[in-house]
């Protein structure tokens, strides 16, 4: 019987041949994720369910990084509980500030997610792992616990949807465009309870940093997963990584989607998300004259090495505008120090931008960046929702990072041709 | 917790928002350096309506559009509705981590898209738990909620996954 690569994954955890969507099934986890927001309560739950170890504990993965390096003191108390957690269960991947990185660009990094891995992870983001070919989907701490303690959870198979992309992109156009115009296509509800299947001519010309932001924002379509099937590139970028064995799988020629939506990246100009939702997207030339008071270059979304070395290439020795604050945020500690040494750290810093150890900080109104009152920013994030950078009156516009280093330079939504 | 599960009728006013209600306006991030779920209910549903935490009665009822509880994983966003003493939320769908969030804390949810269209912001309204029936006392309609699947109501029946992992753990210790 033919499946999706969605499909083919949950069936092997589930140990079974075969999978059809709507079934509920009971699968085994690679790993589990939590991090500083989520896993104390996780911890909560897991203390009343009466085992005493993590069913594995080289596979629940504690990640602080919302509100790490602590950011108050209640924060601080959060993060004590997880880091203690960490010790007392001998956890071996707990990363701790100093060698972290967000999350969702530390995983893959470390090569703690592979092809053909189940990985729940207690933050909605944790979708982006889909791009290594993985079947990954967020679940809220209570799931967490359970799984934390079996070692396995249960899933409604979803149907998929087949995102085919053709033609070749136009010059700034990545992976946070494609995925963008998706969304302000089929709406933020276009795939509730769906696998999102991104297949076609440009995703496989797609490097495996703009891979990670499509699969990212998958969830900002209501999606339960989104996905990429391995290819040489992912191949290339997880053989050294894996500190596990993985398997690949394909969707089958013939396997079924709810539906297929063709679209013709060629076409495709660089996206804006304007407030508040992220499906509120327009082309940057048609934004019109609006002017911004801050600049946010990171996250789980675009804080990778491409995304840094594009915003550089784009910053290059305009200086920042005196209205603007830009803030850049590298996604992990090895990005950090790898930008530092291809030289963007220092572009970065001479332009007159404030560069940040890896956090989610301003991403969801957290702290290193909260706007005030009436403010606006343009970020490489993935949510614009009404208070989501800081005060209710507040506004957030999501771009890629050229659009954001341009906008930075001119004090407004920009496109990047106007300043290269 | 037991108590409530045992009640068959809810009755409460009527709260009533719109579509993609998101789990940032549910509890805003900045209320999210706690867990603590008394802290947390206070802060509910503060960007959506500002006077909602206030003045939520124990047993009222929240309504929203599609897609309610989209967003972030964040517990915190059901643990904050139930903590502030709503006892149904009704929404025509449900974003799928808070559909699971809210069934293993133990917070009932309803999908029932007639009961949206028929409900307005105050009205008095009657909950059948154990039919999934509605009522509007104010206008007299009643409206049938989609059935909630079977697995769910044993994770209901058991009390919240955690009860229902805790028993598994048991059964199947030496
Ligand atoms: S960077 Fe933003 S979206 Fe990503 S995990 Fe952190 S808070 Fe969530």
């Amino acid at each position: 019987m033919a499946m999706t690569i969605t499909e083919k994954i949950l069936a092997r955890r589930a140990g079974k041949d075969r999978v059809t969507p709507g079934e509920l099934i009971s699968a085994r986890v690679d790993a589990v994720l939590g991090n500083d927001i989520t896993a104390p309560l996780a911890i909560r739950e897991f203390k009343k369910i009466g085992v005493k170890r993590v069913f594995d504990p080289e596979r629940v993965i504690l990640v602080p990084d919302h509100f790490v390096p602590n950011k108050d003191i209640k924060s601080a108390e959060q993060a004590k509980i997880m880091r203690e957690f960490a010790r007392a269960q001998g956890l071996t991947n707990y990363f701790e500030v100093g060698r972290m990185g967000i999350e969702h660009c530390l995983l893959p990094e470390q090569g703690l997610v592979g092809p053909g891995d189940v990985i729940i992870g207690a933050d909605s983001h944790t979708c982006t792992y889909g791009a290594v070919g993985a079947f990954a989907t967020g679940v809220g701490s209570t799931d967490l616990a359970a799984a934390m303690a079996q070692g396995e959870t249960w899933f409604k198979v979803p149907e998929s949807i087949k995102f085919v992309y053709e033609g070749e992109r136009p010059e700034w156009v990545g992976g946070k465009d494609l995925i963008l115009h998706t969304i302000g296509d089929i709406g933020v509800e276009g795939a509730l309870y769906q696998a999102m299947e991104f297949t076609g001519p440009a995703i496989d010309n797609l490097s495996m940093d703009g891979r990670f932001t499509m699969a990212n924002m998958a969830i900002e379509a209501g999606a339960k997963n989104g996905i990429v099937a391995p290819d040489e590139r992912t191949v290339n970028y997880v053989r050294d990584r894996a500190q596990r064995p993985y398997e690949i799988f394909r969707s089958d020629p013939d396997a079924v989607y709810a539906r297929t939506i063709v679209y013709d990246v060629s076409k495709i100009e660089p996206q804006v998300s304007f407030p508040h939702s992220p499906d509120n997207t327009r082309a940057v030339s048609a934004a019109g004259n609006v002017e911004i008071d801050q600049v946010v270059i990171g996250s789980c979304t675009n804080g990778r090495m491409e995304d840094l070395r594009l915003a550089a290439r784009v910053l290059g020795r305009h200086n920042v505008h005196k209205n603007v604050r830009l803030i850049i945020l590298p996604g992990t500690q090895e990005i950090y120090r790898q930008a530092m040494e291809e030289g963007l750290i220092a572009t970065f810093i001479a332009v007159g931008a404030a560069v940040s150890t890896p956090t989610c900080g301003p991403c969801l109104g957290g702290y290193m960046g909260v706007l005030a009152k009436g403010e606006r920013a343009v970020a490489t994030t993935n949510r614009n929702f009404v208070g989501r950078m800081g005060h209710p009156e507040s506004e957030v516009y999501l771009a890629n990072p050229a659009v954001a280093a341009a906008s930075a330079i001119l004090g407004r939504i920009a496109h990047p041709g106007e300043v290269i | 917790m037991g108590s409530e599960r045992l009640a068959v009728r809810f009755e409460g006013q009527a709260w009533t928002f719109g579509d993609n209600i998101d789990t940032d306006v549910i509890i805003p991030a900045r209320y999210l350096n706690t867990s603590d779920t008394a802290e947390l209910a206070k802060h509910c549903m503060e960007d959506a309506d500002p006077d909602f935490a206030g003045e939520v009665q124990a047993g009222d009822i929240i309504v929203g559009g599609n897609n309610f509880g989209c967003g972030s994983s964040r517990e915190h966003a059901p643990l904050s509705i139930k903590g502030a003493g709503v006892s149904y939320v009704i929404a025509r769908t449900f974003a799928r981590i808070f559909y699971r969030n809210a069934f293993n804390i133990g917070l009932p949810i309803l999908e029932c898209s007639a009961a949206v269209d028929g409900i307005g912001p105050g009205d008095q309204v009657v909950v059948d738990a154990a039919t999934g029936r509605i009522k509007n006392l104010t206008t007299g309609e009643e409206f049938a909620a989609k059935p909630i699947p079977p697995f769910m109501q044993e994770i209901i029946a058991a009390g919240g996954l955690i009860a229902h992992v805790r028993r598994k753990v048991k059964a199947s210790a030496p």
